[in-house]
């Protein structure tokens, strides 16, 4: 049962990526197609192999990830509405990215990377300490919205004294998010923080399983909880920094990744991470080739696409969740 | 033979407020003690500082006799088995895999063994494939109840486990304690129902304002006047077929 729905959520995943290579701004015959193939360096092979290719495997990435740091969030506080973007692990991803632009840092290799990765894990420590003091669903939620419009603020503010427009451009333009014009570098510098926080939130999945039966029982429940749950405040900092560097700030999908899958593999948190990663990615990519084949004179923002299918689906969700709080 | 669990003056509360001052008590394999008080009497602090769920401020609380502190998380899993008052489940997993969640030391299909078996105790095999978000409020408590069976551990400490059931739930919940301690368990339970804890504990402790106020059999702990000063009841014993049965009314001011 388990294998097959990771076998259509593969199968699905391969679909859009295959859709991103043969879609998009250029229209190419068939002919062109088998040209491609046979001769990746012809225009072609170019449009596919360099520009297409990258781009489909960041969103692909990205997606992946802030997939997963959503289901590890989700499971760590109990709370089907937690994100990295809604508790606000985003918004100072974006802060901190922001911050080293303001500076002039961008040119030094990593340093965005950094300053993101950085603001992440700052969130992660925030949103982790109020969780262990307000146990209530709603009230942490509400918590992290704060910290999200503080972050979002806070970005602000550099606008507001940044005194180069090229600068704020770049910041602006960034924090729209997009997976534009990447190359193979760009992929593996996502790539290294990506896997080392994919590989913490999955260590954490037997105590974010336990978790489904409060902090009380867990903490008796023999595993070392106060490891796991750090593991997975980094794991999902990590992914979730380093998605944001690399992708700029794009909202909803950590949201509604956990949500897709939940139908296909049952709610148990440990076992949704990696199905959820998987809807991720798919979303994501799906979410930039929408971005790219709408006619418009402006290229469309992927931040701006999923939070235009992302915001009316958090409502959704949030209306059954207050439901079954009520009950 | 040590006790399976034991205060020595012990001090604790959230913060630096002590709620309980200075309890002493021991808790031995066979027996099923009841954890008396009204409201604010301290029983949920009695039993987190003992379990190490908070931190002692002064005294010290053993498990088989080893201090709390020396012990690791895996070694106090094995000793104890809690379950606690706050019984929200996040998620809607099948009844198996929460009575299983009582077994994380084991291998998957013991632990799942173990977990049916367990359902079967509390009435709930024909519904371990279901929900638990879609039972009733009453059948979840049954199978939290089969997760604590399922720990299988030599001290089982339970937190109002009749709260929010209905009375045939709330004798089956206590039979099935009572023949865990006579399998040789220490079975700790805190109960707001004092006729219900006198005819299922072999012993009650009854906590008022943090201090231990009575610790004996049933007859002697709830005699009238402690009904009166600790309770502010009026009740005495009257003896049934079914053996001694506590009656009370609030008391006349």
């Amino acid at each position: 049962m388990r294998l097959s729905a990771l076998t259509l959520l593969l199968a699905a995943l391969a679909v859009v990526l295959a859709a991103s290579l043969l879609l998009g701004e250029i229209a190419l015959t068939p002919a062109q197609y088998i040209q491609a193939l046979s001769d990746p360096a012809s225009p072609a092979g170019e449009v596919i192999w360099t520009i297409r290719l990258p781009r489909a495997l960041m969103a692909a990435l990205v997606g992946g990830g802030l997939g997963l740091a959503g289901a590890a969030l989700q499971g760590l506080l109990r709370n089907p509405l937690a994100d990295p973007g809604v508790l606000g692990v985003s918004a100072f991803a974006g802060l901190g990215a922001a911050l080293t632009i303001a500076f002039g840092l961008s040119a030094l290799t990593g340093a965005v990377e950094a300053g993101a990765l950085v603001g992440a894990l700052v969130a992660g420590l925030l949103v982790s300490g109020l969780a262990a003091r307000f146990r209530e669903p709603e009230a942490l939620i509400l918590l992290g919205v704060s910290l999200s419009a503080l972050g979002g603020a806070l970005t602000a503010l550099i606008f507001n004294f940044s005194p180069s427009p090229v600068a704020t451009a770049e910041v602006m333009n960034w924090l729209l998010g997009s997976v534009a014009n990447r190359d193979l570098s760009d992929l593996v510098r996502a790539a290294i923080p990506m896997a080392l926080g994919a590989a913490l939130c999955l260590w954490s999945a037997k105590g974010l399983t336990m978790l489904t039966l409060g902090e009380e029982t867990a903490a008796l429940s023999g595993l070392p909880m106060a490891l796991l749950r750090t593991a997975a405040v980094a794991g999902a900092a990590l992914l979730t920094g380093a998605g944001v560097a690399a992708a700029g700030v794009v909202g909803f999908v950590g949201l509604a990744a956990p949500h897709l899958v939940r139908p296909l593999v049952g709610d148990e948190p440990g076992r949704i991470l990696v199905p959820s990663a998987l809807a991720g990615a798919i979303l994501l990519t799906a979410a930039d080739l929408i971005a790219r084949v709408l006619p418009s004179e402006q290229e469309l923002k992927l931040g701006v696409v999923t939070s235009l299918i992302g915001a009316p689906m958090f409502a959704l969700i949030a209306w059954r969740a207050a439901r079954s709080w009520r009950a | 033979m040590s006790p399976a669990w034991s205060f020595e003056g012990v001090r604790a509360g959230p913060g630096k407020r002590a709620v309980l001052r200075g309890v002493s008590l021991e808790f031995h394999p066979g027996e099923m003690v009841g954890v008396l008080g009204p409201n604010g009497a301290g029983k949920t602090t009695l039993l987190r500082a003992g379990l190490g769920l908070l931190p002692l401020q002064r005294g010290e609380a053993r498990l088989a006799g080893r201090p709390l502190g020396d012990l690791r998380h895996a070694e106090r899993a094995r000793l104890v088995g809690y379950l606690p008052q706050e019984r929200r489940i996040g998620w809607n997993l099948p009844a198996e895999r929460i009575a299983e969640l009582g077994a994380p030391d084991l291998p998957a299909g013991e632990a799942r063994a173990i977990a049916l078996q367990s359902l079967d105790r509390v009435g709930m095999a024909a519904a371990a494939g279901r929900g638990v978000l879609d039972l009733s409020g009453g059948e979840r408590a049954r199978v939290l109840l089969a997760r604590l069976l399922a720990t299988r551990a030599p001290l089982l400490v339970a937190d109002e486990p009749a709260a929010g059931l209905d009375p045939e739930a709330q004798f089956l919940s206590l039979a099935l304690l009572r023949q865990e301690a006579e399998r040789g368990a220490a079975v700790v339970v805190t109960l707001h129902d004092l006729s219900l804890a006198a005819r299922a504990c072999d012993r009650l402790v009854i906590l008022s304002d943090g201090a231990v106020a009575a610790n004996g059999p049933a007859s002697e702990s709830l005699s009238p006047d402690r009904l009166r000063a600790v309770f502010g009841l009026d009740g005495r014993f009257f003896d049934t077929e079914d053996g001694p049965v506590l009656v009370t009314r609030r008391a006349d001011p």
